[in-house]
């Protein structure tokens, strides 16, 4: 509920002043999620494989007791695969109630985008679905795509959200 | 407002239900006779407090028919109305009544209009002058005299004054009830310098005359009973003295008030602040070894092990308490069956007598709640099909009332809740020839008793016919399987022809934790609930045999096994194909058998449940996850949704 009501009043992260995004490499783009949402980075770290589940949805994790599922944003988005490396991370994200790992390439940075910075999504350009984009933020020369990680998740059934869906 | 008051509805309903269901059970005591004077008190302030909590939260009609029943009762404790069978069988009515409006009022919906037939009856017994059969109820006095008077001898305790508590409350409630006359004993004052000024050295003699029931006078003194001698005695000659009353000076612990009662989630202060200790004590071994930690040298390793071995303890005792929370004794659900048995053994025209047994082992309230209805159940068809009739006893030579034991205790790591009737017991003969009738086993099957009996759990075998002719059970026998397999627990059966049967569950202590089987597949480890495991082999490859269109199946003592292949279904690489070089575990689900090939096996654990659907969904397959010893997270196999899996799989082979 108190999640709905946080998208509702702020439909595309167009808030007045700053907010502080987690930037990471997906490929050669970079990509960032709203700071709140993020509970903690780790190195990327065997998974166990569930059967049955999309490929995207890589297995699931023991977060100190919890178990945490992991999905693959390459292959959420149809990237193509590349080897895990030393780079590779998981960031456990919190959506709603539930607890969620994303693998990317990398992190990189920690930004504060200033509300007037960002912009509506076009329609073209990204490899991503718009429906995910909560918006773009150019910072210096590099171009951020702000993802919409409720909505991303609360598709496709990786997590079967009430409050969301 | 309107908000604050619905936060209270909560409480107020599974108070109400509390009340019920003591209220239920002080009846059957006083139908079965074993009520006092106590037992009405109980009845009287459940109905009070229902009204109470029914008015402030504006159940109109609640109010209005706990007021009629308060009232009726008012006049039974005060032995104004005699206690009958009938009346106490109208009074069980009224608390269905309740129930209903209850019901009702939880949905916001007006209530069904039986209660108006009830609230007249109550309403005709309440106006009622005394019944005439008063000498037969125990727990009715005589009426009570119109003007009495009353010797009585208050000596508190000398600490009542420390616990402040004021002994001229009561001779300023007494003086309001008639014409009090009091008279100090001073006895017991030392000497002045002796004197403690918060310790009462003061008794009463007091004369009361008053037209008001014992019960009133006692009340009076309710706040103080326990730390005063308290002796009431009627000087009235001429009025009979009312006999229950006048010998128990503090009115005798009836099984009511010891009684386990439990909602939702209350927990015990006792369990609570054990646990806080616990983590007090966690912290003090936790900042112990951080002073290690501080400035560490390689000498100090063997403090800092230590450290850490109490750390581990700690934590260790700290998840067992905390488990305890959840528990729950069984008690909460055997409270409802002398109700049951009564009702049930009356409608059929029987006598049972039940008995209750270990009501305060504790176990999950998640099995706890799971197990109320396949319990219900089995006393239900216990008293239906297993009792028989008194006079088909008498001329079987038992008595003619039968009896019904429901037991709980614990044994290991289990809980053991049985269920056993000295009835007709199970017919073998008869559900051998229903089985092979349902062409659940073959003509020729050379099956022991308890391999027949285990027959009545399977799911086709139960019919709409009346099982009772044949075999004294069966109704549904598999949906109770079912919900004991759901729990990880079993069921059994020992019967004796003619001299009854009992069910045997054996339930896990908690759902959080599993006796496992690991095994692996390729390179990953799985975990198998160990009560469905029925055996493990390494099948010879002439037992491996492939029938056109319906799997493989593995032969064992003559019995043909599906065989899953888990890789397969899973969709795990695995390093062997050929059954005869892996391993078979054979697995039973629902009464049938099916063999899952696996790399091998690593050996037996009990595992931490944890659930997948917290931080993902349910997966066809998977009953949960749990955390190895190296910190990996390992799913555990749901065998009914892996058998469901591969039907899937073949169909999906038969269209391609």
């Amino acid at each position: 509920m108190t999640q709905q009501a946080g998208i509702a009043a702020d439909p595309s992260g167009f808030a007045a002043g700053t907010s502080q995004f987690l930037t990471f490499l997906l490929g050669a783009e970079q990509y960032g999620v709203e700071i709140l949402k993020v509970q903690e980075i780790r190195g990327y770290s065997a998974v166990t494989p569930i059967p049955n589940t999309p490929a995207y949805i890589r297995g699931v994790i023991n977060l100190r007791g919890t178990v945490v599922p992991v999905v693959d944003l390459r292959a959420k988005f149809s990237m193509e695969a590349t080897e895990y490396n030393k780079f590779t991370v998981i960031i456990v994200v919190t959506v709603g109630e539930k607890v969620i790992g994303l693998v990317v390439d990398a992190v990189s940075d920690v930004l504060d985008i200033p509300a007037a910075e960002m912009r509506k999504a076009p329609d073209l350009g990204v490899r991503v679905d718009t429906r995910f984009i909560s918006g773009m933020a150019t910072i210096g020369e590099r171009m951020t795509v702000l993802l919409d990680i409720d909505r991303l998740l609360s598709e496709d059934e990786v997590v079967a959200l009430e409050s969301l869906s | 407002m309107q908000i604050d008051l619905n936060q209270f509805r909560g409480t107020f309903f599974q108070e109400v239900a509390e009340h019920l269901e003591t209220m239920e059970s002080a009846l059957l005591a006083l139908q079965a006779g074993k009520g006092d004077n106590e037992t009405l008190h109980a009845i009287f302030r459940c109905a009070h407090s229902t009204k109470a909590g029914a008015g402030t939260f504006g159940f109109e009609t609640m109010a209005r028919f706990t007021h009629v029943l308060e009232s009726l009762l008012d006049r039974m404790r005060n032995a104004e109305i005699a206690v009958t069978t009938p009346l106490v069988e109208l009074l069980l009515r009224s608390v269905d009544v309740l129930r209903t409006l209850v019901d009702a009022a939880g949905r916001g919906e007006t209530p069904p209009p039986v209660w108006r037939e009830v609230i007249e009856e109550l309403d005709r017994l309440r106006g009622a002058e005394a019944l005439p059969e008063k000498v037969t109820a125990p727990a009715a006095p005589p009426d009570s005299p119109r003007e009495t008077c009353y010797e009585i001898r208050f000596e508190p305790g000398p600490e009542l004054l420390r616990l402040s508590l004021d002994p001229f409350l009561v001779l300023r409630d007494l003086a309001e009830l008639g014409k009090l006359s009091a008279e100090a004993d001073v006895s017991r004052l030392p000497a002045l310098e002796d004197l403690d000024t918060e310790t009462c050295y003061l008794g009463w003699r007091l004369h009361l005359e008053t037209d008001t029931g014992m019960d009133r006078i006692r009340d009076v003194f309710a706040f103080c009973e326990d730390v005063a001698t308290i002796a009431i005695d009627p000087v009235n000659a001429a009025a009979a003295p009312p006999p229950a009353e006048a010998e128990s000076k503090a009115p005798p612990k009836t099984d009511l008030r010891a009684a386990p009662r439990e909602a939702s989630i209350r927990v015990a202060t006792e369990k609570v602040d054990r646990l806080i200790d616990l983590v007090g004590e966690l912290m003090i071994a936790q900042s112990m070894a951080a002073e290690i930690m501080n400035g560490f040298t390689a000498d100090r390793l063997p403090c800092l092990r230590e450290a850490v071995a109490e750390i581990a303890r700690h934590t260790r005792e700290l998840q067992d308490r905390a488990m305890r929370i959840r528990m729950m004794p069984v008690g909460t659900i055997f409270s409802r069956f002398p109700r049951l048995v009564h009702d049930t053994a009356k409608a059929l025209g029987k006598q049972v007598s039940l008995e209750i047994g270990g009501e305060e082992t504790e176990l999950d309230k998640g099995v706890v709640e799971r197990m109320a209805d396949p319990l219900t159940h089995l006393v239900r068809n216990a008293v239906d099909h297993g009792i028989e009739l008194p006079a088909d006893r008498l001329r079987a030579g038992k008595p003619a009332e039968g009896s019904l034991r429901l037991t709980a205790y614990h044994q290991g790591g289990n809980v053991i809740i049985e269920v056993a009737d000295d009835g007709r017991g199970l017919d073998t003969a008869r559900i051998r020839a229903k089985g092979i009738e349902r062409g659940l086993i073959a003509a020729e099957d050379e099956l022991s008793d308890e391999q027949i009996h285990a027959l009545i759990f399977r799911p086709g075998f139960s019919t709409a016919e009346r099982v009772s002719d044949l075999s004294g059970r069966g109704v549904g026998m598999d949906v109770v399987k079912k919900a004991v397999d759901a729990l990880n627990g079993s069921v059994a059966i020992a019967t004796e022809r003619g001299r009854g049967a009992t069910i045997r569950f054996k339930l896990p202590l908690t759902l959080a934790i599993l006796d496992g089987l690991l095994l692996r597949l390729g390179e990953q480890t799985y975990v198998l609930p160990l009560v469905s495991i029925v055996e493990s082999i390494r099948p010879r490859p002439e037992q491996v045999r492939d029938v056109a269109g319906r799997g493989e199946v593995v032969v064992v003592r003559k019995e043909p096994l599906p065989l899953l292949r888990l890789g397969g279904l899973l969709h795990i690489p695995t390093e062997v194909s050929d059954p005869a070089r892996g391993l078979v575990v054979i697995v039973e689900h629902e009464g049938r058998r099916v063999a899952l090939l696996v790399d091998e096996l690593l050996g037996q654990q009990q595992v931490v449940v944890k659930s997948l659907e917290t931080n993902f969904r349910k997966v066809e397959g998977i009953a949960g996850a749990t955390i190895l010893g190296d910190g990996r997270a390992a799913l555990i196999l749901d065998i009914a949704g892996l058998v469901a899996l591969s039907r899937g799989e073949l169909l999906s082979n038969a269209a391609a």
